[in-house]
């Protein structure tokens, strides 16, 4: 391949010579095209354009297209045009481009509206979503109830293994070690006023009513409602869901209540199990770094919790569950065909789950305050 | 690109590819022309997509040798082979257009990454590649979820196309078309076969294509090359395969069901 430039002008008896050559190839292109916008906008007095071919030595549809556009600033400029020494495949593939780019711009989109507007149309959206996938369960379970062996059990009890069972080590693991530093801030801030036992009340209170469950809901959200939008998402994908749909299923019995129904059960269980691991944690400084005997450990969160605060932690979870469920499944339905679209909704139902996690905890803390528990 | 014309533009010796136990190809023995429309034909499973994939260095090979343009490429080094790769254009068979992009990004990827033009040329090569198909520029901004499956096929072309290759792998470019539409992807073909000069190597199912587009037509059979020769020399030969598939199905036959 020549590396000479791709090409010199000379004027000569009124018209302006273009001699080409080299390789008019996509890897020169760019070079070409520069060399190009220099002779233009041609003088006024500049005469007709001759292009001389022979000597390019090679030719595909980015030389082609940058001769024609060429061509067309030349003659849009009133010029007379010529193309000499060229071969015939060569011609072909010119003439080719002189049907393509003929229209104008093609993008005409309605200019976005005004942030808040926008903003509260996206709120209005993510309401009637989240309220129609309610209204849809609850439709789907009054059938349930009148069908009871339409029921999925299988896909129940699969879900489940899944759900609970499988997040028991991870989920005991964690919360056992928050306990574990609880405690110990705990400890090392409470001695200085000797308020040691006190700790035990702090932690007994915190994790039964508060963070027992939030840490339980915030990982199930992330381990669970991730999982249900990636895997409702790429069904969406593969259209097999429209695929349940024309065989007379409803989705959302059929995929989304059974998953939804196991988290319900699920987030109690693992709030449960995780809040005993955080207790356990705890208790296990009192006895290592504070000096505590396990017998007044035991008996000391035993004066500091009620069964109340069992239950305010507790009843919760459910509520909590079926938030986690009802964003993840319905980010998954809203999953269009491409995979950053996957991600996106992926990434959306973990942020919002967590997000509504935390403002169904606060209403909780507020609506139990206010009746006195 | 200086190449000898003369010389094939791939040329695979003893090439034996397999997946555990089962060898799929068994020293196969091939070369591709320079501007010649190859088809490859073969019943499900005789390892036409294998051939491929191990041409285009998607899958590895067990023993022999492939040389692209005249270069064996396992003495190539990695940059080498890139560029290589930049020569060749593939459509796969579900297009594998990158979700993420629309259609005309689709086809200026490439163009971004390995060539130093400007945005503006990007741009009209890209509306340029896609009219050459035929599609428009408005089809340029669509998602590749939006389009039918004829529309898939065209873009993926378009994007095969986006570098110019000299030579460009089909897999099953008519699959899952109607015969229309399939018509039109293979009068597709057969232009910008005419007009830049391509090489076209094409696995296909679909005896039309074979007709209609095809120079020479490669048939694979347990593991081997059964026949090899025009469309006229596939309805003399007397392989069984053969025979039953140039005499037996044609795609009017097909439709009649």
């Amino acid at each position: 391949m020549s590396d000479s430039a791709p090409l010199t002008s000379i004027e000569a008896d009124g018209l302006l010579r273009i001699r080409a050559s080299g390789a008019w190839t996509a890897t020169r292109a760019g070079e070409i095209e520069r060399e190009l916008s220099q002779l233009l906008p041609l003088p006024q007095d500049a005469g007709d354009v001759v292009i001389d071919m022979a000597a390019v030595s090679g030719f595909d549809t980015f030389g082609a297209w940058l001769l024609e556009r060429f061509r067309r600033e030349v003659e849009g400029g009133g010029k007379q045009w010529r193309i000499e020494g060229m071969s015939p495949a060569n011609r072909t593939l010119l003439e080719e481009m002189a049907n393509v780019n003929l229209g104008g711009g093609t993008r005409t989109g309605t200019p976005p509206p005004w942030p808040p507007v926008s903003f509260a149309r996206a709120l209005g959206r993510e309401v009637s979503t989240f309220l129609a996938m309610t209204g849809a369960l609850i439709a789907a379970t009054g059938r349930l109830a009148l069908r009871p062996r339409s029921f999925r059990l299988t896909s129940t009890v699969h879900q489940f293994d899944r759900v609970a069972w499988q997040a028991v080590p991870i989920i005991l693991m964690i919360t056992f070690l928050i306990g574990v530093i609880i405690a110990q801030q705990g400890f090392f801030q409470f001695r200085r006023f000797g308020a040691d036992l006190y700790v035990v009340n702090m932690i007994g209170f915190l994790i039964m009513r508060e963070m027992g469950v939030l840490l339980v809901a915030i990982m199930v959200a992330g381990r669970t409602g991730s999982s249900y939008t990636a895997e409702l998402g790429s069904m969406k994908m593969r259209e097999e869901i429209d695929a349940l749909r024309t065989m007379g299923f409803d989705p959302v019995e059929v995929l989304i209540l059974p998953r939804i129904l196991v988290l319900i059960v699920a987030l109690p269980a693992l709030a449960f199990i995780g809040s005993m691991a955080a207790l356990a944690g705890a208790g296990v400084i009192a006895v290592t770094y504070a000096g505590m005997s396990h017998e007044l450990y035991i008996l000391q969160l035993r004066e500091a919790i009620t069964f109340d605060y069992l239950w305010v932690g507790m009843i919760k979870a459910p509520f909590i569950g079926a938030v986690i469920g009802i964003i993840a499944c319905n980010e998954g339905l809203q999953v269009a065909g491409s995979a950053a679209s996957l991600g996106e909704h992926t990434t959306r139902s973990v942020v919002k789950s967590i997000f509504m996690i935390i403002m169904l905890d606060g209403l909780f803390a507020l609506f139990f305050s206010a009746i006195g528990m | 690109m200086n190449a000898n014309p003369d010389r094939p533009v791939v040329s695979v010796r003893g090439l034996t590819v397999g997946f555990g136990e089962r060898v799929v190809l068994d020293g196969i023995d091939l070369d591709v022309n320079r501007r010649e429309v190859l088809g490859i034909v073969g019943g499900s499973g005789s390892g036409k997509s294998v051939l491929l994939r191990t041409i285009i260095g998607l899958l590895p090979k067990r023993a022999g040798t492939i040389e692209l343009f005249g270069q064996d490429i396992d003495r190539m080094s990695t940059a080498e082979l890139r560029l290589l790769e930049r020569r060749c254009g593939v459509l796969f068979q579900q297009g594998a257009l990158f979700s993420s992009l629309t259609v005309k990004q689709n086809i200026q990827f490439q163009m971004r990454e390995a060539l130093d033009i400007s945005p503006r040329l990007i741009e009209e090569m890209a509306v340029a590649k896609l009219e050459m198909v035929g599609l428009t520029a408005a089809d340029g901004d669509k998602w590749p979820a939006e389009l039918s499956g004829g529309m898939i096929k065209r873009a993926a072309m378009a994007r095969a196309l986006a570098l110019d290759p000299e030579f460009v792998f089909l897999d099953e470019p008519t699959s899952g078309l109607d015969p229309i539409s399939a018509g039109d992807v293979d009068d597709m073909i057969a232009t910008l076969q005419a007009t830049l000069g391509l090489t076209v190597f094409m696995v296909t199912h679909d005896p039309e294509s074979l007709r209609s587009i095809c120079d020479r037509i490669v048939v694979l059979a347990s593991g081997g090359i059964v026949a090899d020769g025009t469309m006229a020399d596939m309805l003399r030969h007397d392989h069984p395969w053969v025979q039953s598939y140039f005499h037996g199905r044609t795609r009017d036959a097909e439709n009649a069901k």
